[in-house]
């Protein structure tokens, strides 16, 4: 049974890996969660980046964050992923399984999954 | 929407949006009937914004704040028999005090009853995203009473983000634990 007894001891493990945490920023995941994205199924797509940026050991250069409407309604759900010093990829039409992906070959291995994204849509 | 908890989501990102410091999202099923409450002490709707609020095709874009979210609830209140109200309290006619309620009730033996679905999932994708606003969840049912209150967390947590991943996963277990723990033992 999860007590608050257990957060305490959470916080004490973490007050000192705070600082860690907080990454460099160096890539930023953004989730449109306006009523177009979460009607889409933005909620198991935002899910899914922030369960495997941790598990995979990614929290120190990735943040994962939401944001409104970026006015695509059409296909959503919608992941922008913004590289200091490189274009934003704009992923569509995204779920559960699709992130994952990106997780791993994008985020971890550096290269875009060009199939999900926007350009590849609207070719 | 195809579940009511991804309604909460969507209109609690409102109630964040118009910078509440916090929402209460509260959820009680009596005798057949869900009523979904959200309170929030954001800036609130001008009467003229209240009266067009559950219009699908009136937004203010410049705020971002109105759009189909309301309408959709409405909706899905109405198809079961049950209503939806919204109030607001304007920060520029109520410095103090100001902000937005809605309430919306469904009956939930009706055949157009959209289940409640992961609500735990909306609670904690609202705190991942919105670490330094609190949440105040509290869903009662003759069979449970879960509650979660995120400023009792924060005094606990002191400087470490409520939307540490350890932290999160610790809130959804301890949500999804108190829906599973018999009433009766």
């Amino acid at each position: 049974m999860k007590s608050l007894a257990e957060l305490q001891a959470i916080k004490d493990k973490m007050k000192d890996k705070v600082v860690l945490r907080e990454g460099t920023g160096e890539i930023r995941v953004v989730v449109g969660m306006a009523t177009c994205g979460i009607a889409a199924g933005a909620r198991p797509v935002l899910n899914e980046f922030v369960q495997d940026v941790n598990e995979e050991g990614l929290s120190g250069k990735v943040t994962v964050s939401q944001t409104g409407c970026i006015g695509i309604c059409q296909y959503e759900p919608v992941v922008e992923v913004f590289e200091a010093g490189k274009e934003k990829v704009t992923y569509v039409k995204m779920n559960a399984e699709k992130a994952k992906d990106v997780v791993a070959r994008h985020l971890r291995g550096g290269q875009v999954v060009t199939e999900y994204t926007i350009g590849a849509y609207q070719a | 929407m195809k579940e009511l908890s991804l309604n909460i989501l969507d209109i609690a990102e409102n109630s964040v949006k118009a910078g509440a410091s916090l929402t209460e999202i509260r959820v009680t099923e009596k005798d057949g009937l869900l009523t979904l409450r959200i309170i929030d002490d954001g800036c609130g709707m001008t009467e003229e914004v209240l009266r067009r609020v559950t219009d699908p095709f009136y937004t203010t874009r410049t705020t971002r704040k109105v759009g189909m979210g309301l309408p959709l609830l409405k909706m899905e209140a109405e198809m079961t028999g049950g209503e939806m109200t919204v109030t607001s309290r304007y920060v520029g006619d109520f410095p103090e005090g100001h902000g937005t309620e809605v309430t919306a009730t469904f009956y939930e033996d009706h055949i157009d009853f959209i289940p409640l679905g992961d609500v735990v999932s909306s609670i904690t994708t609202l705190i991942q995203g919105h670490p330094d606003t609190d949440f105040l969840f509290d869903h009662e049912s003759d069979a449970f009473h879960v509650t979660l209150d995120t400023r009792e967390l924060r005094g606990i947590l002191e400087d470490v983000p409520l939307n540490s991943y350890e932290v999160i996963m610790w809130i959804d277990s301890y949500l999804r634990e108190q829906y599973e723990e018999d009433p009766l033992s």
